[in-house]
């Protein structure tokens, strides 16, 4: 009777715990196993995944705050939802202060990893891959933060998404570093954000390299502060597969860096090399859209510093052929539809203005010539994102 | 120190009515902190096949339902004695005092029989509501926590006749809360005065569990019901649906499309509204709703798919819900004839 009370009164009475590893191993049940300690988990735990493959029938979810997720590994510890039966992700985070680390998230169904609100969250060293290679049957986002207020997605590989392999939406102060985007319709994507800074990747193989968008009818719209520094966007050349509807079902093949719809977003000390269409793109949203709150076009975009290799040399937009050999066979490294202000270029590379007067209007109505910018050529450095202590610890 | 006594005094108490045979549902156990193991320890259920509700735990009823694989629900509210719900306002929720329960159990028949799989609790506690799912045995004599979910395979026939053979998903924890989330906290979101049946209304307020209602309250229709006008039908059956994810504080918020009954922005009902984040979700398509053209709007792309990352609702179906579908396709269809 004395042991039943005893432990009866564990049971009930949770005492608070000190910090924790769970550790889960591959094997049978892996699905229950590890979906139970990521819900029993309390906040400081970390769970811990063995080597090996970890076979999953069904999505994952995490929802306690400051838990770490961590691998063997993004080669040894992988999640394959292969056989995955139902959700809308392979993992879905919804907690403050996590850190996924070291381990690869294969063949899920819709999304790869997603957090949505979940801020201060950490992505390091993680992959996420559809293995089949580029499909429009894989899913859409491999690692995708929205709706979030610090992000750190750093270290990591992304291949196969139908959409974009990183994309961040809706959120703030943001860091994308020293990952890698392979064969996704959209290596890196920034959308409807404000403050990020992508820097130091490695982009190639996608439709296109890096997009930073801003689109309608969403809660958080009017992107802005966005830096493209230091990163090698090479050979984004795979035709789209990303499904029709799809915002990025438009992004032309071959388009290294694409500024839609934003405001003061630079793109500086990139090397960008073999990029069919041009190696940056900037331009307004072309779709008819009802939003009173809504600016489509370009704004105070800056670009710097960067090196351009070939480009232009296969153009992926109806006239671009046309455009091309008007230029002598390839469209020169920056492309600009002419629309919204204040576009400093000072690379010395031609840029070619499509001299478009409205948003929406047809490529085919280019008024094409070399763009000539008004005034200075100078621009403000945007502050330098500060991430809070926590996440870099998180790290060490 | 005197905390840590009072929580012991707390758990004893549950303990020692957990013991007696025919006890009244423990309010304690609703209460304390921690996840009991078993159904039963609640005290829910006079027997122990989970069907005859204990004294103050009553059945009501929904105007309009969530389709959940046609399975067959059982709906308990539980409010603590000599305490009340307040109606906030027509369209809000029931604000229930700590201590209540809302309880609903999942079931089909098979071979003739009535069988229960799950019963999900949603459990008010004063850190807040709490969500737990319980899977029933094979005997059908006890349910046991899943906090992990898990999936059960199940024959059986549905409304048209069809037999069915499906895997039927038992939501994890985090999964109860994707629905019964607003602004990251977890609510209860059948029980609303507009969606509650005249019946169950009358119910709760004699019982006094419900505070006296004032003002208006006019009902959400009943979807399946063809007398009442498409137009609310349609948008009924997407608040019941598809609103507790899809709303400005939901876990769809980023999405742009807010299907709440009250919603009267077009574009964010998703008429003309482009996709955001549905990936191969949008099946080749421009728009949520394309008014006239059901085959080519990605809300009845998505709610007739089976696949995984394409199919919505995320959770709780593995089958076409053929009357919902057909409803929403002939509702878009009108569209364009004005």
């Amino acid at each position: 009777m004395i042991r039943t009370l005893l432990a009866a009164t564990a049971l009930c009475c949770t005492m608070p715990a000190l910090a924790k590893t769970i550790a889960v191993e591959a094997g049978a049940d892996a699905q229950e196993r590890l979906q139970e300690a990521l819900i029993l988990a309390e906040p400081g735990d970390v769970v811990e995944l063995g080597a090996g493959r970890f076979e999953l029938t069904d999505g994952l979810s995490l929802d306690v705050d400051n838990v770490v997720v961590r691998g063997a590994g993004m080669d040894k510890s992988i999640l394959s939802f292969a056989g995955q039966l139902g959700a809308g992700e392979g993992l879905l985070v919804t907690s403050d202060d996590v850190v996924l680390r070291d381990f690869a998230v294969e063949d899920s169904k819709g999304d790869g990893i997603k957090s949505k609100g979940a801020d201060r969250i950490v992505y390091h060293a993680i992959r996420v891959e559809w293995t089949g290679g580029p499909k429009a049957s894989n899913g859409a986002y491999g690692i995708y933060p929205v709706e979030a207020s610090d992000v750190l997605v750093q270290d990591s590989v992304v291949r196969g998404a139908s959409d974009a392999g990183i994309y961040v939406g809706q959120s703030k102060n943001i860091i994308v570093r020293r990952n890698t985007a392979i064969e996704n319709v959209a290596g890196i994507e920034i959308e409807n954000s404000f403050d990020a800074e992508v820097t130091e990747n490695l982009v190639t193989g996608n439709t296109g390299g890096i997009l930073v968008f801003d689109l309608p009818n969403l809660p958080q719209m009017g992107g802005h502060n966005v830096l493209v520094a230091r990163n090698a966007i090479i050979d984004n050349n795979t035709d789209n597969f990303a499904p029709e509807g799809n915002i990025v079902a438009s992004v032309p093949a071959g388009t290294g860096v694409m500024v839609m719809a934003n405001r003061n977003v630079q793109v500086v000390e990139n090397a960008m090399i073999n990029n069919g269409t041009t190696n940056v793109m900037v331009v307004a949203y072309t779709q008819s859209f009802d939003d009173a709150n809504y600016d489509p076009t370009p704004r105070e975009v800056y670009i710097a510093g960067n090196v351009y290799g070939r480009a232009g040399f296969a153009p992926d937009f109806e006239g671009g052929k046309q455009l091309a050999a008007a230029f002598g066979g390839a469209l020169p490294g920056i492309v600009y539809d002419g629309l919204g202000r204040d576009l400093i270029v000072n690379d010395a590379v031609p840029v070619l203005s499509l001299g478009l007067t409205k948003v929406g209007q047809s490529p085919t109505e280019a008024q094409p010539s070399l763009y000539k910018q008004d005034g200075a050529g100078e621009t403000v450095a945007l502050s330098p994102i500060v991430l809070p202590a926590s996440m870099e610890a998180a790290l060490k | 120190m005197r905390t840590f006594f009072a929580a012991i005094a707390l758990c004893l108490i549950g303990f020692a009515v957990s013991a007696a045979p025919s006890r009244p549902v423990a309010d304690a156990v609703i209460i304390s902190a921690g996840m009991p193991k078993k159904l039963s320890d609640f005290g829910f259920f006079k027997d122990a096949a989970g069907w005859q509700p204990n004294a103050g735990v009553e059945l009501y009823q929904l105007n309009s339902a969530l389709f959940t694989d046609y399975a067959e629900k059982y709906r308990y509210i539980y409010v603590p004695a000599g305490q009340q719900a307040v109606a906030e306002n027509a369209n809000g929720l029931l604000k229930f005092p700590v201590g209540s329960a809302i309880i609903k159990s999942f079931g089909y028949q098979i071979d003739g029989k009535d069988r229960l799989l799950e019963t999900r609790v949603l459990l008010h506690r004063a850190d807040g509501w709490l969500a737990l799912p319980y899977v029933w045995n094979a005997d059908q004599t006890e349910a046991t926590l899943k906090v992990a979910g898990t999936r059960i395979p199940v024959r059986f026939t549905d409304p048209s006749g069809m037999v069915r053979d499906i895997s039927y998903a038992v939501p994890n924890k985090n999964q109860c809360k994707e629905c019964h989330s607003r602004d990251g906290a977890v609510v209860p979101i059948g029980p609303k005065v507009r969606n509650l049946s005249h019946d169950s209304l009358d119910m709760l307020l004699s019982n006094n569990m419900l505070q006296s209602l004032s003002g208006d309250h006019p009902p959400i229709p009943d979807y399946a019901d063809a007398a009442m006008p498409l137009q609310s039908r349609a948008r009924a059956y997407l608040d019941i649906n598809c609103a507790h994810c899809h709303n400005r504080q939901g876990s769809a918020s980023n999405s742009g499309l807010f299907l709440t009954y009250e919603e009267e922005s077009p574009v964010h009902i998703g008429v003309g509204k482009r996709p955001v984040a549905a990936g191969r979700g949008s099946g080749g398509f421009a728009f949520a709703i394309a008014p006239g053209a059901p085959d080519q709007s990605i809300l009845m792309h998505r709610l007739k798919s089976l696949e995984p990352g394409v199919a919505m609702p995320e959770v709780g179906r593995s089958l076409v819900h053929k009357e919902g579908a057909e409803l929403l396709s002939q509702w878009i269809a009108e569209m364009g004839k004005d």
